[in-house]
């Protein structure tokens, strides 16, 4: 269980041409932990990452993995309990095809081959990416070639999850995906993004980086509804809470929103977004009746009727909540 | 300027495989021997940029017409000989796969004229002497110009020795070098330049990646004179092989090819050259033991001792028959598997 | 450097075709790749003026075409867009070789015209034959059949790294050709300045990508070593199709069949 820990204590880092990354940063995730990690552009989030299996060695200050200080001698062991899905996919899926790339960390773990061909499976499995295993990866879409990346590093059975930026120019429906992944592991996880939301779903806890150093540290629902410290860090409130901040003035108070004031404000979204397209709808059937296509017209009718429809339903819905 | 397959007899191909292949393993060894891990992804993607750096056209001065670059010397400098060599040969590898440019008998040949040249003799013998310490724009401006030019008429060189050691063309020797060497010159010259151009970017843009190249042993391990000898010597032992070989069986083996210019009717007496050549190589290569066969047939057919096969138009017309018959059987067996995948998929 | 001619780079198409499932696909790749080898090595032994020994040997791009369901048109492109420099050389042997040798029908058919009919036959066997194994053998299959046959690992490393960059590089310079030619009006922008710097851009970003793949391969373990778990099977069908078209190829080279079997028709 000791593995599962991580501690920084006051790590400085300067890169070989005079920039000084990180100013004194420390904290300590345990076991089971989910910690996000927030901060603009150049604040040190990556440079924090790269230290955190020892690719990056500190200027000074220690980074204590599982029992271990991490130095040249407990690298390939922090390597190991230390697994990192880097920012872009393209990077690290280097083998040619989906299989030899999930094998590829497991192999380099000295396990024997039948083992590791139980891991690839397991960890295709898990990812949902079983059937893209012969595949070469630049026959990948983004989202899957996401997937496989974290396929590949599960597959090493790593204490701790890493992620630089997961859902990066993920389309809606796979960042989707990816946060269900996410919240399947059990394993103790800090992930880096501009993504609040997605920090918000599956982090308990969130610390922001500003400049090298930690601005705060703190419970995921505090830290990022606290606009105040946000703004200071070049960031702003979870798309989430600044549509209902909006909509919502008077009753809001900010903090905990349950499952069910979620979908109620989603059906007022939906419906907004239904009655917007039933103009549209009715605009194009005019359009349509000028070009005396009839046929067209009468279909996009029907559609607006049934949207109507559908309106009713998602009010209906609205005041059984 | 890639050798291709259908211009090479196979003694040619097998005697250039055999260099390269020797090159290849001296490589590996060199690298195994003495790496920083980091090249190892260098490699592939600098690889990988060459063909990216292909699919960026330009206009060539003064033709109006669009080129791409070649980029061996390029590898060369920016990851030393070995690596860059291993690399070249990568690249030439999926060209000759994907591109179809070449061949995989020639892969050998093409090998040998655009990774030796600039990884074994302009490299260390012209670039590295003329770089020395000095980084500054001009002198690796000229240095590339220089390197890129020499590598570049090399090879081009010995496409003709090549070609002209397989027999395929009728091309004569001096014709053929007088117009590679002219084409290639220019060719070099652009090439040069640019490949000047690109390196000098990186150096004000990034200049600890010129450097490394420059100071890391492992990066570009020193090149001793001594081990480039031993190089030019192999390499020279395996060119002058096989033009004594070829000499041998036919004396007279590049001014034949001049003499076909001016029309002289001494051409069966050359062609029994060729033959004695292919009749040599067979006995050495023992693949085909039997090569002699179809001369043998071929000869009673024609007056006198022609090598190619009797031309009476009544085996020839036995001969599109029977070839269409081959042909067809295959298509109906090819077509039989084909249907065999149909139903597999189905099931 | 050389001309330049998109259609000479569109290796997707091949790529994706060698990811199919068809009796030529699942054969095992050191068998395909041996019998090429020993294909392409007959095919160039024969002697210069042969053309009719060679015809036959269409049977196997055209045994490889049907069986492996390859789209005939899209080998035929890429061998017209290499001819060039082959039909160039060629040219001149019926030029230098004039000498009568053959009469079809009376019509007078010199030396240099059969040599020259033979050089482009063979040039066609040999590319569309190497075409045709990498349209039905993935790449890392190749790879791999590499390996079996004793090529240095470190060697079979960069054919992998330089097949799996080669797509994602064609796809970062097809956006910066895009770039470029959006800004640049008519010719300008592909003068051999902004290719330079065009290129160096490229060459730096690359290097750079080249860090961040060795600082995630370290992250996996890496050790200076590539290890490889694939292995394929050689089955009972391979040895038999191996013995069967090589041997096949062999009495072909050896006896003028097509000859004997249109003799007999005659």
């Amino acid at each position: 269980m000791s593995h599962h820990i991580i501690d920084f204590n006051n790590v400085h880092y300067t890169y070989p041409d005079g920039t000084e990354a990180l100013k004194g940063i420390s904290f300590r995730i345990t076991h089971g932990e989910s910690v996000g990690v927030v901060g603009a552009n150049g604040a040190g989030k990556s440079t924090m990452i790269s230290h955190m299996n020892g690719y990056l060695m500190p200027s000074s200050g220690t980074i204590t993995i599982g029992d271990s200080k991490l130095d040249k001698t407990t690298l390939h062991e922090a390597r190991r309990s230390v697994g990192i899905v880097f920012q872009n996919p393209d990077d690290q899926l280097f083998m040619p095809t989906v299989f030899d790339d999930v094998a590829f960390g497991p192999l380099n773990l000295g396990l024997p081959k039948d083992k590791v061909i139980e891991r690839v499976n397991e960890a295709l499995t898990t990812t949902g990416c079983f059937h893209l295993k012969d595949k070469p990866p630049h026959h990948l879409s983004l989202g899957q070639k996401r997937a496989v990346t974290i396929a590949g590093v599960i597959a090493m059975h790593p204490d701790i999850l890493v992620m630089d930026e997961p859902a990066s120019n993920l389309d809606p429906g796979s960042r989707r995906n990816l946060i269900d992944l996410l919240l399947q592991f059990r394993h103790s996880k800090i992930i880096a993004s501009h993504d609040l939301d997605l920090i918000l779903d599956v982090c308990d806890r969130c610390i922001v980086i500003g400049d090298g150093r930690i601005r705060a540290d703190g419970p995921a629902r505090e830290i990022l509804l606290n606009e105040e410290l946000l703004r200071e860090n070049n960031l702003e409130l979870p798309l989430s809470f600044q549509k209902r901040e909006h909509k919502n003035k008077l009753n809001s108070t900010g903090g905990n929103m349950t499952e069910l004031e979620k979908l109620k404000h989603l059906l007022k979204h939906w419906m907004e977004h239904n009655e917007a397209h039933m103009k549209t709808y009715t605009e194009w059937a005019e359009k349509a009746d000028g070009l005396d296509r009839k046929d067209i017209s009468d279909i996009l009718r029907q559609i607006v009727e049934d949207s109507n429809k559908l309106n009713g339903l998602f009010r209906k819905a609205e005041e059984i909540i | 300027m890639h050798m291709a397959d259908a211009l090479l007899s196979p003694a040619v191909g097998a005697t250039l495989w055999t260099g390269t292949l020797g090159a290849i393993a001296y490589c590996t060894r060199k690298l195994r021997n003495n790496i920083d891990e980091k090249i190892i992804p260098l490699m592939g993607i600098l690889g990988a940029f060459i063909f990216a750096a292909q699919m960026i056209n330009f206009t060539i001065p003064g033709t109006g017409s669009s080129g791409h670059i070649g980029g061996g010397m390029l590898l060369a400098i920016l990851l030393g000989p070995y690596a860059g060599f291993i690399t070249i040969a990568s690249v030439l590898i999926i060209q000759s796969l994907f591109f179809a440019d070449g061949g995989i008998l020639a892969l050998g040949c093409n090998i040998w004229n655009l990774g030796i040249y600039p990884c074994f003799i302009a490299y260390p013998l012209i670039f590295k002497l003329l770089v020395k310490e000095d980084l500054s724009k001009s002198r690796i401006t000229l240095a590339s110009v220089m390197s890129v030019v020499t590598a570049l008429q090399l090879g081009a060189f010995s496409v003709v020795v090549e070609t002209l050691l397989s027999g395929r063309s009728e091309l004569p020797f001096g014709a053929f070098t007088a117009m590679m060497l002219p084409i290639h010159l220019a060719i070099g010259l652009v090439e040069g330049f640019i490949t000047a151009g690109v390196v000098n970017y990186v150096r004000s843009a990034r200049p600890e990646i010129i450097k490394s190249t420059f100071d890391s042993k492992p990066l570009a391990p020193a090149v001793s004179i001594r081990k480039v000898v031993l190089t030019l010597g192999i390499a020279a032992l395996i060119t002058g092989g096989s033009l004594s070989w070829f000499a041998s069986t036919h004396p007279d083996g590049l001014e034949w090819s001049v003499e076909k210019v001016h029309g002289s009717p001494e051409l069966s007496s050359s062609e029994t050259g060729i033959t004695a050549m292919f009749e040599k190589i067979q006995t050495m290569t023992a693949l085909l033991p039997d090569y002699g066969f179809r001369q043998e047939e071929g000869a009673e057919g024609t007056a006198g001792a022609k090598s190619w096969p009797a031309v009476n138009s009544g085996t020839s017309i036995s001969g599109v028959i029977g070839s269409l018959m081959v042909l067809g059987t295959v298509l109906l067996i090819g077509l039989f598997i084909r249907s065999g995948n149909r139903s597999r998929a189905k099931g | 450097m050389s001309a330049f001619n998109p259609e000479y780079f569109n290796i997707g198409h091949l790529d994706t075709l060698s990811y199919r499932h068809t009796f030529v696909h699942d054969l095992n790749p050191v068998i395909k790749l041996i019998v090429t080898l020993v294909f392409i090595l007959l095919v160039v032994s024969f002697p210069k003026y042969e053309i009719q020994g060679i015809v036959p040997f269409f049977m196997f791009p055209l045994f490889m075409i049907i069986a492996g369901e390859i789209p005939a048109g899209v080998i035929f492109k890429k061998l017209l867009v290499v001819s060039p420099f082959v039909l160039f050389i060629g040219i001149f042997n019926p030029m230098l070789d004039k000498e009568i040798i053959y009469r079809v029908f009376g019509v007078p058919v010199s030396g240099g015209w059969i040599s020259y009919g033979s050089l482009i036959i063979r040039f066609i066997l040999t590319v569309s034959s190497a075409l045709l194994l990498i349209a039905t053998t993935s790449f890392p299959g190749i790879c791999l059949a590499l390996e079996k046959l004793r090529v240095p690992k470190i060697f079979i490393v960069q054919l992998l790294f330089l097949y799996r960059y080669t797509f994602v590089l064609a796809e970062e310079v097809m956006k910066i050709i895009k770039a470029r030619n959006m800004r640049s009006f008519g010719k300008k922008g592909k003068d051999i300045k902004s290719f330079i710097s065009i290129t160096g851009v490229l060459l730096v970003r690359s290097i750079e990508r080249s860090e961040r793949i060795y600082q995630a391969i370290c992250s996996r373990g890496f050790d200076g070593q590539i290890r490889l778990l694939k292995d394929f099977r050689l089955r009972g069908t391979d040895i038999l199709f191996a013995l069967v078209t090589i041997s096949i190829f062999i009495i072909f080279r050896k006896y003028a069949i097509a000859d004997m079997l249109g003799g007999l028709l005659i």
